[in-house]
């Protein structure tokens, strides 16, 4: 019995435990960057923004959530009622457990796993599953134009995200999170790399379907797109879905481009501060930009935005790559780091 | 009591290749082809927990960004945009039943051969030997491991394997591409380098009088 509590029991409530002390501040960081993004854009608009619940209306982010909570969850009567219902689940389960491999300071990662990019590359891929079940099993026209619109769009823009993350790699030598960011070491890869991490910033715009690429749910001429269907806890877990998804692109252009937890400069002040919290405020400024893009440029049009991620994202891409591997070996920089374990 | 990580990795094990058989039958049996591509999702998934189980995290990750993440999709965009009639889908299904029982047998037949005849070249197994193309276990990630025989002793395979798929493409492409006169683009290079004198004419209107 005692055995059976050390070797198996323990082990398991450790796990569970850490999954929760990642993921319940993720929830709540989920919360407010909605209420942040409301104040964000309010701000910008010469308006208040949510201020009627709560101190500065701080508590609108649970007042919602209790709202969406309370309301009655409607399956259309044609739809696939299984998948109808799996989707949001599966959006919301992939923004999450994505999380598990990104390093929030030295040492403090989840899984510490040898691919942990190629992780965190797969399980985006797979967040397109979400949106396409949601569109085809509502059997609605507007829900099924929005999920091809959007599986179209996520597959476009996902090959150029895998070239930039070869990019980087290539100036690693390694697939683990932790390496990459202690490769940023002397210098950050924004800095050689600024080109890509454009790329990769308005490439992670049209991956999150965010504006002024959410085509998939252009309220004007779609409704609401592939979500039209849903209501209240299958709408809500689409929802934080797509914020997390945010904060894991946010969380990802820092650890590829930021030097992750590391601070600016490696000296007094600045390492004074611990890791985490300049990781956190470094997703902070991130996320901001993404707010501010959507606060202040129209929708692309559909083909423009084709035309921008095959025809000017994938060759420009390419050639980055082409021409970092030809610098790394011209230079002799090429990293051999991941010789060994 | 055996130890506990080999209880839970054989746990695993059997979740994961128990998922796979029920999924890769379920591929099959759906009457819906969307459930069908879905199951097979779910197969390619759970094999990659397998390959995750055998410690081959590299090949875990490429078959589900692959296989899951594009080939999958694409299956299921043109099953979702076919409008098929599943009544009468089924309806040849004894017609066709002993051919493709036939193929089935065969494939099957091979299969047991090749898995029965299963043998590594002398230079996989001897680790240490300096002719080892394969790293021993401990030394370097797999990842690497893989790329060190790749990009080296199988280089022109490799090089092979992507003029196919080239040729693939570029195949697919003629093939299902056609220019229609009829559609107007928009070039926006010629839009950005149109000048100005080209496009605005201002005119003094007198008063009263119109142009």
């Amino acid at each position: 019995m005692a055995e059976l509590w050390q070797e198996y029991l323990l082990p398991l409530i450790i796990i569970v435990a850490k999954i929760l002390v990642i993921v319940v501040p993720l929830l709540i960081c989920v919360a407010y960057l909605t209420y942040v993004e409301r104040k964000v854009i309010g701000a910008i608009q010469l308006r208040k923004g949510p201020n009627v619940v709560g101190p500065f209306g701080l508590l609108q982010p649970f007042a919602d959530g209790l709202k969406l909570l309370m309301k009655e969850t409607v399956v259309p009567s044609s739809a696939d009622q299984v998948v109808f219902v799996f989707a949001p689940i599966l959006t919301f389960t992939l923004g999450l457990a994505a999380w598990a491999v990104i390093p929030f300071g030295q040492g403090l990662v989840l899984a510490d796993i040898n691919v942990g990019i190629l992780y965190l590359f797969a399980i985006s891929s797979l967040g397109v599953y979400g949106i396409i079940m949601a569109g085809w099993s509502s059997n609605s026209r507007y829900a099924f134009l929005g999920a091809l619109r959007s599986a179209a769009q996520m597959i476009s823009y996902e090959v150029s995200i895998g070239f930039i993350i070869i990019t980087v790699l290539l100036c690693v030598g390694s697939l683990n999170l932790t390496d990459i960011i202690m490769a940023q070491k002397s210098v950050w890869f924004a800095i050689p790399l600024f080109p890509m991490f454009v790329v990769f910033f308005v490439s992670a715009l049209a991956e999150t379907n965010r504006t002024p690429f959410d085509l998939p749910e252009a309220e004007a001429e779609l409704v609401a797109g592939y979500n039209v269907e849903y209501s209240a806890m299958t709408f809500a877990l689409f929802f934080l879905g797509e914020y997390a998804n945010m904060i894991l692109m946010s969380a990802m252009a820092v650890v590829l481009f930021f030097g992750g937890w590391l601070p600016p400069f490696d000296v007094a002040p600045f390492t004074l501060i611990p890791g985490p919290v300049w990781f956190l405020i470094k997703i902070m400024i991130i996320l901001f930009i993404f707010l501010w893009v959507r606060a202040t440029f129209p929708r692309y049009r559909y083909d423009q935005l084709m035309h921008l991620g095959w025809k000017v994202f994938l060759p420009l891409s390419l050639v980055w790559v082409v021409l970092t591997a030809g610098v790394l070996i011209f230079t002799g920089w090429l990293p051999l780091a991941g010789g060994t374990l | 009591m055996p130890e506990a990580g080999l209880v839970v990795s054989a746990a695993a094990f059997y979740l994961f290749s128990t998922l796979v058989l029920v999924s890769g039958v379920m591929v099959v049996t759906a009457r819906n082809p969307v459930h069908s591509v879905l199951f097979l999702v779910l197969a390619f998934f759970n094999a990659a927990g397998l390959f995750l189980l055998l410690g081959a995290e590299f090949l875990a990750m490429i078959l589900v960004v692959v296989y899951v993440g594009a080939v999958a999709v694409l299956f299921l965009f043109v099953v979702m945009m076919l409008n098929i009639n599943f009544v009468t889908m089924r309806e040849g299904f004894l017609q066709y039943l002993p051919m493709g029982g036939l193929v089935g047998l065969i494939l099957l037949v091979e299969l047991v051969f090749v898995t029965g005849g299963w043998t590594f070249a002398p230079e996989v197994t001897m680790a240490g030997s300096p002719s080892t193309i394969v790293a021993p276990l401990g030394v370097m990630t797999n990842t690497r491991a893989l790329g060190d025989v790749l990009y080296t002793q199988y280089f022109y395979l490799f090089q092979a394997a992507g003029l196919v798929l080239l040729v693939a493409m570029i195949g697919a492409i003629t093939l299902t591409h056609r220019s229609r006169p009829d559609v107007r683009r928009q070039k926006i290079s010629e839009q950005v380098s149109r000048p100005r004198k080209d496009s605005i004419e201002i005119r003094k209107v007198p008063t009263g009088r119109g142009v």
